[in-house]
């Protein structure tokens, strides 16, 4: 899932990288084909090497020894505003059929569960050129709506930022524990690929609602050597990638 | 009149029942758990929280009864995940909640601190973080789509190895915009390294929106690691990011932002964080873990005594990074 996350970065680009997984992606993208990447995280922090040890936070000391610039989060806010930033990257309790993220609440059966919320992400989500989600693959996790909007997709499809008055960009992929979502023209999901030892009909009985499936389905390349020594080698206790 | 308060004092004196305090600005770093370990100690009541992500201090607050309202891009404990006492709080007693996100927190109290009504944003429209929110309405930019940045097409040469960066022109998306409002806390409270008596304060590493924060506030409470002759903050001026004529109180605090690190003097305690979330779970074990660690101790020195030395010791610099000396000499 992380070295799937980390092959979205390309080479050279301007990436927003949200808390948790996404530090370890972009960690696993820089030590591995995408050298030249730049990293911009929302406390402030600009970084064009990735930090020399395991992080948990954007604020771990690591990410600030060595950073190329360490100031405020106007700053860095501002970049993605103004389109300057390629890709972000972040989590989200549920996504839904057009890509729509929620980590605000959820109710159920039993009840409100409150979530801790946006943080950053629905500012990536509405400002960077494309965003990548990452999470665990389940009916729940992947509802045909989610409940509540914090970090706006495609909406109801296609055409929606564009009326709301977003400038660009909408989700590229979602990248779950069995598979990777992209999104048609419509603004809708579809199947592009699952992993290594899942089968489709378990994806497909495991979201929320009639996934559509690429005419050229495959199968998710499997993390390279490379990739695997460098999560090895970071998360050595594997905190994030057990 | 002089600044250079106990933390007891300070929090005595600069927040009253049912202020509204900004604190956890720096996001994950910095975080001044021990002025909020004070303000749990001395039972202040009607607290609305103003912050981006509060790590966990947010939560010990909130579960010491502190707190009627928070506003706040996200409330957790970073590292695992979701901090129970903010969870209980809104699900069971309907605690009021202003969901923001980042930079619309930034924003707001950017409006504050330019002492204007509101910032315009194109963030979160669509979303429902801004429906039925106070904090936004939405606006007509006044004028039309089309932004300077289209002036600004790209000037750099180095296209040859990097992704082009595109200016905002031809996707500006319209006039569309959303106001955030201004937001001004009646105190924010910062940790930095170092400061002078007066408040003028030296801070490194990543500030979030503690600029603003400060800018934006009534009243500000400087907690620093240690206090410095006035020449050492005088050395270094592009160091100084608070000047102290907007600070009314200054405490000398070592240790104070533990468990969140401090560049320089202390890394981030995360075993701690993982212990909080595993003793937190429920409202007893919660009441617990405040006895344990804010009511049972009566400072900052009893708190990181029984933290112990050893475990100090672990946490302090082991690989000193100093950064080049820049000449201010003419």
């Amino acid at each position: 899932m992380v070295a799937c996350a980390a092959r979205e970065i390309r080479d050279g680009e301007v990436v927003f990288v949200g808390m948790r997984l996404p530090l370890i992606a972009f960690v696993v993208a820089k030590r591995t084909h995408a050298p030249n990447a730049i990293g911009l995280f929302e406390n402030g922090v600009i970084r064009s090497t990735p930090a020399p040890e395991l992080i948990y936070t954007m604020a771990d000391p690591p990410n600030i020894l060595g950073a190329t610039q360490c100031l405020d989060m106007l700053g860095v806010m501002s970049l993605l505003q103004s389109g300057r930033v390629h890709l972000g990257f972040l989590g989200a309790a549920e996504v839904d059929r057009f890509g729509n993220l929620n980590s605000t609440e959820v109710r159920g059966p039993k009840g409100l569960t409150r979530l801790p919320g946006s943080g950053g992400a629905c500012d990536i989500a509405s400002l960077a050129q494309r965003f990548v989600v990452l999470l665990e693959h389940s009916k729940q996790r992947l509802p045909e709506r989610v409940s509540y909007v914090t970090s706006p997709g495609n909406g109801d499809g296609s055409g929606w930022r564009q009326r709301v008055g977003l400038p660009r960009g909408g989700p590229a992929a979602a990248i779950t524990t069995k598979a990777v979502l992209r999104f048609g023209k419509d603004g809708e999901a579809y199947l592009s690929s699952v992993h290594l030892g899942i089968e489709v009909d378990d994806v497909l009985s495991n979201t929320g609602w009639k996934l559509r499936v690429a005419d050229k389905l495959v199968q998710t390349p499997e993390p390279s050597a490379d990739e695997l020594r460098a999560i090895r080698e970071y998360d050595k206790e594997g905190f994030w990638t057990t | 009149m002089l600044k250079l308060l106990t933390m007891q004092e300070a929090i005595a004196e600069l927040v009253p029942d049912g202020a509204s305090i900004a604190l956890g600005l720096q996001l994950e770093q910095m975080i001044p758990f021990a002025a909020g370990h004070e303000i749990i100690r001395q039972k202040k009541r009607g607290l609305t929280l103003i912050g981006p992500i509060s790590d966990i201090l947010f939560d010990q607050l909130i579960g010491a009864g502190c707190v009627e309202k928070v506003i706040a891009a996200w409330v957790g404990n970073v590292m695992m995940g979701s901090a129970y006492n903010f969870r209980r709080a809104v699900e069971q007693n309907g605690m009021r909640v202003v969901n923001m996100t980042n930079f619309t927190v930034a924003l707001a109290l950017q409006a504050g601190a330019m002492g204007v009504p509101f910032m315009p944003t194109r963030t979160a429209l669509g979303s429902d973080v801004a429906r039925e929110n106070e904090f936004f309405a939405k606006v007509e930019s006044p004028f039309g789509g089309q932004d300077s940045s289209q002036n600004q097409q790209e000037s750099r040469g180095d296209g040859r190895s990097r992704p082009s960066v595109p200016s905002a022109a031809g996707q500006t998306g319209g006039g569309k915009l959303h106001a955030v409002r201004a937001l001004s806390p009646d105190v924010t409270i910062v940790h930095v390294q170092r400061a002078d008596c007066e408040g003028n304060a030296h801070c490194w590493g990543n500030f979030g929106v503690m600029l603003e924060g400060v800018r934006a506030a009534k009243r500000v409470i400087v907690v620093a690691e240690e206090i410095v002759e006035p020449e050492v903050i005088a050395s270094d001026p592009n160091r100084t990011v608070i000047p102290g004529f907007l600070v009314n109180a200054v405490v000398e605090c070592r240790y104070g932002a533990h468990p969140s690190p401090v560049q320089g003097y202390y890394k981030r305690d995360d075993a701690f964080f993982r212990q909080y979330h595993e003793q937190t779970k429920t409202k007893p074990d919660s009441d617990a873990w405040l006895e344990r660690w804010v009511y049972g101790v009566a400072d900052r020195r009893a708190y990181m005594n029984q933290l112990g030395g050893c475990r100090v010791d672990e946490l302090g610099v082991k690989q000193h990074a100093y950064a080049a000396q820049a000449d201010f000499g003419y």
